[in-house]
Formats: C-alpha cells, sequence, structure tokens
C-alpha cells in the first residue's frame, strides 16, 4: 500500500499551518456535527419504521440548519437563584476541550494540526475536561434533577477513563509510539484485527464516556428530565448539544484512527477513506442507540469496574506478553489467537458476573 | 520571547486562581479556580518541554482529583453558606507568610544549575528509562503502589458496614 506522508508542516510557513489548520478543525466540527445529527434522525428514523425530518430541503437535509438558526434566536433563560457565571461558563468549557481532540487527529498522511509525540495520551487528557463543563452546568443550574445528572456524569466519567486507558494502552504497545501519525502508519494491520477485545473495550468505554445510548444516565429523559442541561436554552443549549455531538465525532474519529487504520485504504483518496469510517463508525453508534435498552446506574457502575476493568487488564497482559515473547513472529498469527481470547473471555466473564441483566433479583 | 509572554501569562494567571482558591467564599467555585490553576500548571510544564508531564498533570489533577474534589463538594450539607473562616484565621496567616518566605528564601539563594542540552525530543522514553530501566527508580516505583494499597484496603475497612 502507498503511503504519501505529507511534510509534517504541510502547506508550508507555521504561522499558514496553524491559522488554516484551526478553521479547517472549527468547519469540519460544525459540519460534522450538523451532518450527524440529520444522520442519526434519518437513520433511527428508519430503524424505528418512521419518517424522521423530511421537509426542510431535500430529504431533510437542512434541518440541522434550521435548528441550529431556531436555537440562536431562541430566548436564554438563568435559573434565578443558579450560578449566573458558571451557568454561563458550563457550554463554553464543555465545547472548548472537544474541539481541541481534533488537533492531533490525522485526516491524511501530515494533515494534521499537532503531530504531538504524546498524541492520544493529549487526547486522553483533553477529554477528560469536558466532564468539568458538564458538572459546571448541572451545578449552577441550582436543580435536583441537573445536580443529580452532574453526579452520574462524575460516576461514569471516574469509573470508565480506566478501562479505556488501559485499552488505548494495548495499541500504543502495538504501534511502539503515542503519536497518532505513528499508529495509523503501523497499522499495516488495522488494529481492530489484532486487538478485537481492546476494540470492544475502548468502544463500550467510550460510549459510557461521552453519555451516548445505553449509558445516557447523565441525561436519562425518562428519569431525570434532562439532566445537567434541563435548565439550558437558546444558543448555550445548543452549544452543550453541540459538545456532545462533536464528542460522538471525537469518538467515531479516534476509532478510526486507532483501530480501522485512520486515513489508509486503497484506491480512494485518504481524506474519503478517513470520512467513510469516521461515518461507519457513528452509524455503529446510532445503531446500539437504537437497539441497547438504557442502562441502570448501578449495572453501568458494575460493568465498569466487573466487567471492562479485569478485561482491560487481562487484554493488556495478553498484548504485552505476545509483543515481548513473540517478536519475530508475523503479526497475522496472533489475529486467530486474539479472537479467540476475545471470545472466551467475554463469554466467561459473562458467566462469572451475572449482572441482573434483565433480570430481577429477589 | 514568546515564550517568556507565555510564562508570564501562565504565572500570574496561575498565581490568581491559585488565591482564588483561598479567598473565594463559594466552595464550588473555589473548587473551579483550583481547576484552572491546575490547568495553567500544566501550561507552564508545556513552555518547559515537558509534554508528557503537562498532559498526565491534566489527566491527573484536572480529570480524576478535580472530579473527586467536587463530588465530595456535591455530597457536602449546607454548602450554599460558603467556607467561614473560624478562630484559626490569624495563625493560620502568620504560619502561610513563615512559609512562603521560607520557600522564597529557599529559591532566591540555591544555585539553579540550568543545563545546556536542549530538551529531549520524544520524552516518553527518557521517562520509561529512568523508571523501569536499569539503576532507575523501580523500587520507589513499586512502593508507591503497595502504600496506596494498603491505603484503599485501610479505606474499605474503615467505611465496611459492620
Amino acid at each position: 500500500m502507498a503511503m504519501q506522508m505529507l511534510p509534517p508542516d504541510w502547506p508550508g510557513n507555521f504561522w499558514a499551518h496553524w491559522a488554516i489548520f484551526a478553521v479547517a478543525i472549527l468547519v469540519f466540527v460544525l459540519l460534522m456535527v450538523m451532518v450527524f445529527i440529520w444522520f442519526e434522525r434519518r437513520a433511527l428514523a428508519v430503524m424505528q419504521a418512521r419518517l424522521g425530518p423530511n421537509r426542510a430541503g431535500p430529504f431533510g437535509l437542512f434541518q440541522s440548519a434550521a435548528d441550529a438558526l431556531k436555537l440562536l434566536i431562541k430566548e436564554d433563560i438563568v435559573p434565578a437563584k443558579g450560578d449566573k457565571l458558571v451557568h454561563w461558563l458550563a457550554p463554553v468549557v464543555a465545547f472548548v476541550p472537544v474541539v481541541l481532540i481534533f488537533a492531533v487527529v490525522p485526516f491524511w498522511g501530515g494533515a494534521i494540526l499537532a503531530d504531538l509525540n504524546i498524541g492520544i495520551l493529549y487526547i486522553v487528557a483533553i477529554s477528560s475536561v469536558t466532564a468539568v463543563g458538564i458538572f459546571m452546568a448541572g451545578w449552577s443550574s441550582n436543580n435536583k434533577y441537573s445536580t443529580l445528572g452532574a453526579m452520574r456524569q462524575v460516576a461514569s466519567v471516574v469509573s470508565y477513563e480506566i478501562p479505556v486507558v488501559l485499552s488505548v494502552v494495548g495499541v500504543v504497545l502495538l504501534a511502539g509510539s503515542l503519536s497518532m501519525q505513528q499508529i495509523v502508519a503501523a497499522q499495516d494491520i488495522p488494529f481492530i484485527l489484532l486487538q478485537p477485545l481492546g476494540f470492544l473495550l475502548f468502544f463500550c468505554g467510550a460510549l459510557a464516556e461521552i453519555n451516548r445510548a445505553p449509558f445516557d444516565l447523565t441525561e436519562a429523559d425518562s428519569e431525570i428530565v434532562a439532566g445537567f442541561f434541563t435548565e439550558y436554552s437558546g444558543m448555550k443549549f445548543g452549544l452543550l448539544f453541540l459538545a456532545e455531538y462533536g464528542e460522538a465525532l471525537a469518538i467515531s474519529a479516534i476509532v478510526t484512527t486507532l483501530f480501522l487504520g485512520g486515513w489508509r485504504g486503497p484506491l480512494l483518496p485518504p481524506f474519503l477513506w478517513f470520512l467513510l469510517k469516521v461515518g461507519l463508525v457513528f452509524f455503529v453508534i446510532v445503531w446500539i442507540r437504537a437497539t441497547v435498552p438504557r442502562l441502570r446506574i448501578d449495572q453501568l457502575m458494575a460493568l465498569a469496574w466487573k466487567f471492562l476493568f479485569p478485561l482491560a487488564l487481562l487484554n493488556l497482559l495478553i498484548t504485552a506478553a505476545e509483543i515481548l515473547f513473540w517478536p519475530a513472529v508475523s503479526l497475522w498469527v496472533f489475529v486467530p489467537i486474539n479472537f479467540a481470547v476475545m471470545i472466551i473471555l467475554v463469554l466467561l466473564w459473562s458467566k462469572f458476573f451475572k449482572l441482573g441483566w434483565g433480570k430481577v433479583e429477589v | 520571547m514568546g515564550a517568556s509572554v507565555a510564562f508570564w501569562v501562565l504565572a500570574s494567571i496561575a498565581v490568581l486562581a491559585a488565591l482564588a482558591v483561598v479567598l473565594v467564599r463559594d466552595v464550588f467555585r473555589a473548587a473551579l479556580s483550583l481547576i484552572l490553576c491546575f490547568l495553567m500548571v500544566a501550561g507552564l510544564y508545556i513552555t518547559l518541554s515537558a509534554d508528557f508531564l503537562a498532559a498526565v498533570q491534566i489527566l491527573v489533577y484536572v480529570g480524576a482529583i478535580s472530579v473527586l474534589i467536587i463530588l465530595a463538594i456535591m455530597l457536602t450539607r449546607e454548602v450554599q453558606r460558603g467556607s467561614p473562616s473560624n478562630r484559626f484565621r490569624l495563625p493560620a496567616f502568620f504560619v502561610a507568610v513563615l512559609f512562603f518566605a521560607g520557600i522564597g528564601y529557599a529559591m532566591l539563594n540555591t544555585p539553579w544549575q540550568i543545563s545546556s542540552t536542549p530538551p529531549l525530543e520524544p520524552t516518553t522514553p527518557a521517562i520509561a528509562g529512568l523508571l523501569f530501566g536499569e539503576g532507575g527508580f523501580i523500587l520507589p516505583v513499586e512502593i508507591a503502589p503497595l502504600l496506596l494499597l494498603a491505603a484503599i484496603i485501610g479505606a474499605i475497612v474503615l467505611v465496611r458496614e459492620k
């Protein structure tokens, strides 16, 4: 496979590079979020045998733009007894880290704002800041449902960060680098084949961290109204919404980069491959939302600590052993082995821990 | 030039945020100022070319420790009253001034050695070598988790229902 790597400071000059990429990333995030919202609504509609948005433009394509416009001109309501400054700051604090994540996402060879040699660690670190914005929103609203949502967010972030980071370490071991560019360059075999268990754990944990269904307990509308953004309206609500879908976009991009070979692929231009894979991952996220019912909060905690955490440790141990003891063996040998390991471990663990999946304990 | 501007901006915001932690009455805002302070310290690490340390600072301090502090605040009763000062106000002030003077004296009178070698480009292998390599700090690295494990078991024993 031919890999055309662009020079790291493409297209030349430091400041030009910085300015072009900053603008491009902002436009990319805003545009893709609008597309994703439309896509999710349409895909959900198909899965639930209804029509979905189909009035604004062809196939309802302009629905997201119309919604954004509506949010912009709506009245902004702040709770009278809330903390006004924090209430105002919260959406910003939630949204900024999401955009910052894209600084190290390689769109195609060399097209990256900053090829940090701590790339994936930077992502893990920056994305943890979004949680601060969410509990700022929950606390400043001075509303019990908002506070409950924020507390659930805190609990899930603390628990799910660990399996997510541990499953990323498996990828880092295989690639031998933390840099996103190097991780893509190392994937002659997409890491989803070499790290099937790691992929599963990362995907589960990431869904929980960004509050996507079935882990959307921070905004579980059947229990706590809308969780942390119950008291938000107008563009501040829009910004929180943007942060949420921005996170989904970021997770899709990170999964693409870490496990699906990033922008690499035959025939099509790299950027198109990247977009296709991101779209595919997001489709799976929507699919899961349409399929799996929401967990209870105790099930959420049990899943993190009793299921994901020990499996992530085992995955790390097995990956490290494979790399340490059989460095000369072709990586293809490990593909069937790792798949077998994944199936055995997942089956075994689901026997070990009956988490009350749907069963009512007496 | 650029680096020194960045240093002064980051350092002054860090000091202001640290002061806010102590002076602001609203406990939740104080915790948020603490987060801002941690972020600025991470920025200072970046100006020192310690990128790994900066990321870990954000991950551990902003992502984990602050989150736990906020959780503790959320479980606190009557948080609206803020943090009223008590009779230790004056003694605490004097201790703080003494501590500040001591630290300042030590800083100004230490002959700091400034390395002339340029900072390492990928910092992670060097750190890994120091932590786990030959003649590194493997013993302290292993003792710290043992201590933490003991602390965790202690905490579980303390809160366990009889």
